[in-house]
């Protein structure tokens, strides 16, 4: 299990360093001065500025060096500096990722729990309205651009009906504290994380039901038919057991886009997370920002296949942890 | 072929999806040829809502822009760079998934450990990095949604390559001495194709939807009306004039259920021994 773990922690810290790697050929590769390049928009106009900026990052020194200084920084947590807003990268994400950390995973749950129960549903109805209905749903919200769901949603639920806030990360001024703020952020997470969520959903149930079905033409399943098991242990213990596979395999390789997802969803609730600091830094063409909030994405899509990993071992006990 | 066009109409689905990709296509193409006015031209007064002026159905935007205008010429942008950008993304993918599936060993290693690292890293997040650095414009947009939307060809046609290079014919083009270059091109590849079409057209409509998401951001080409750019622009004015946020989307939402529709139909046609149970 350590070794595992171990396996899998060193296979992430390589990813990680590659993607620094890639940012600091961005820096280079893109048109014009490094340095300007990383002030942005803000420094592009003062030569000395400029000037200090190049020899804090040696860019008069050899290329090699310059990206052993890149990494050495980022490995101490320094993600640069953003000159638009007058802080550090790395304390400007730190400050937006619990917000995004609880979208995300919130709207993972969302959707590998909806997703399985409603495909798990659709397989056992193959043929019947039910099946044609939620089939036809996935269908329908796998086509759906999330960005626009999402609009639609704040639109309906929030503009119209009124139910929910379509706004921000909590009631400002209310200052709830404890319970009644737990309670408030979870209503402002409603429409955010079910939207970011409904794409995915989509496609668990695709999968799922596909799965189930595979799975229950196999021999093993006409076995425990034969045995007389009762339907219902049939499709808990026999089917889903093993059609949950692909389904996890899935969800750790789709981690990377429902965080992809967020820059998106934050941007139409205003969700004060990491995301919305893209978007921000879209306009501003901050790239520091950019670029770090790119690597802490990184990061957390690590993280979540990591657990995916975990999971897996867990449902299928064949799978011996030594890779 | 004809078998699997027979397969392919019986599925209703992609028949569906047939008929709305054609008019999609048929308006991207001829529509601004008939309607060839700039989409970005103010037109009449803003926020006319739609049905309620002659010659304006869908009425206009915040700056008094046509809005079926937009939607006309928006379609030819998102089959432009659904189409091209696939194209791309299997010009790398297509070689890279061959060359590890057929050689082995320590270029299968490299190959997929490449491959690997870019199907984890939050591919939007790139892209978004990507466009913002180099500058949106038509050809930045393609290259960028085929650098993120590659893997999975060459996953795919790795797989595929790997079963079939050990198949008879193989060992028999290998034995009357034919280079691998030409052994891959000529009899692997070809028995490759029906997945990867299938694959294809499915990346068509994940194009289609990444354009619309960057071009929503404002990472779009500024010279090209899309149907991204007309939500993102009426985003703000979502609550005094929803329908300019609503009917692109719909346009978007079309196109790329007809798509996929298509894709499960070819799905069901190319690869028989696939197709769902019970048919």
């Amino acid at each position: 299990m350590i070794r595992f773990v171990l396996g899998r922690l060193v296979k992430a810290v390589v990813i990680l360093v590659a993607v620094l790697v890639l940012n600091f050929t961005l820096i280079h590769a893109a048109p014009g001065d490094p340095a300007a390049v990383m002030a942005g928009e803000a420094g592009a106009t003062d030569e000395k500025f400029l000037e200090d900026l190049r020899r804090q990052f040696g860019l008069d020194q050899p290329f090699h060096v310059q990206l052993w200084i890149y990494i050495k920084g980022a490995v101490q947590l320094d993600l640069g500096y953003s000159y638009r807003r007058g802080m550090p990268v790395a304390e400007l994400i730190w400050d937006r990722l619990p917000a995004t950390l609880l979208l995300t995973a919130t709207a993972f749950v969302i959707s590998i729990v909806f997703g399985v129960i409603a495909g798990v549903a659709a397989a056992a109805r193959q043929g019947r309205w039910g099946d044609t209905i939620i089939s036809t749903l996935a269908l329908l919200f796998y086509a759906t651009p999330l960005f626009w769901v999402a609009l639609m949603a704040a639109l309906l639920f929030s503009v119209v009906l009124g139910w929910l806030p379509g706004f921000g990360y909590e009631t400002v001024g209310a200052n709830y504290t404890g319970l009644a703020r737990a309670l408030d952020i979870g209503r402002h997470l409603i429409l955010p994380a079910t939207t970011l969520g409904l794409f995915f959903t989509a496609v668990y149930v695709r999968m799922t039901r596909a799965s189930m079905l595979e799975v229950s033409r196999l021999d093993f399943v006409k076995t425990a038919r034969a045995k007389g098991l009762k339907p219902g242990v049939i499709q808990r213990r026999h089917i889903l057991r093993n059609a949950l596979l692909p389904v996890i395999t899935l969800a750790g390789l789709q981690a990377g886009q429902l965080v992809g997802g967020a820059v998106l969803t934050e941007t139409v609730f205003a969700w004060p997370g990491i995301g919305r600091l893209m978007f921000e830094a879209i306009a501003q063409r901050d790239y520091n920002v950019l670029l770090g909030v790119f690597f802490v994405s990184a990061a957390m899509v690590l993280l979540f296949n990591l657990i995916t990993d975990l999971v897996y071992v867990i449902v299928d006990p064949r799978i011996r942890m030594t890779e | 072929m004809s078998e699997a066009w027979r397969r392919f109409v019986r599925n209703r689905g992609a028949v569906i999806g047939l008929v709305i990709l054609t008019i999609v296509v048929l308006v991207a193409t001829i529509g601004p040829l008939i309607f060839p006015a700039s989409p970005w031209r103010m037109v009449q007064r803003p926020f006319l809502p739609p049905f309620t002026m002659d010659g304006l159905p869908l009425g206009t935007d915040a700056v008094g822009r046509d809005v079926l205008l937009g939607l006309i010429h928006g379609a030819r942008i998102s089959l432009l760079v659904g189409l091209v950008s696939t194209a791309v993304a299997l010009l790398i993918g297509v070689p890279i998934g061959a060359l590890a599936g057929y050689f082995g060993g320590w270029v299968d290693d490299v190959a997929m450990r490449f491959t690997e690292f870019f199907q984890t890293i939050p591919s939007f997040a790139l892209a978004i990095v990507l466009l913002a650095i180099f500058q949106p414009s038509l050809f930045y947009i393609i290259l960028t949604i085929a650098i993120v939307s590659w893997p999975p060809v060459a996953r795919l046609v790795r797989g595929e390559v790997l079963s079939l290079r050990t198949r008879e014919y193989v060992e028999a083009a290998i034995l009357s001495g034919q280079g691998n270059l030409q052994i891959i091109v000529r009899q692997v590849l070809p028995n490759a194709l029906p997945p990867i079409i299938v694959l294809a057209s499915l990346m068509v409509a994940t194009a289609i939807l990444l354009e619309s998401a960057l071009s929503f951001l404002g990472l779009g080409d500024p010279n090209v009306m899309s149907w991204g750019y007309m939500i993102g622009a009426a985003r703000t004015v979502l609550r005094t004039a929803w329908w300019l946020s609503f009917i692109p989307g719909i346009a978007i939402l079309l196109t790329v259920l007809a798509l996929n529709l298509i894709g499960e139909g070819l799905n069901d046609a190319l690869n028989p021994r696939l197709s769902r149970p019970g048919e």
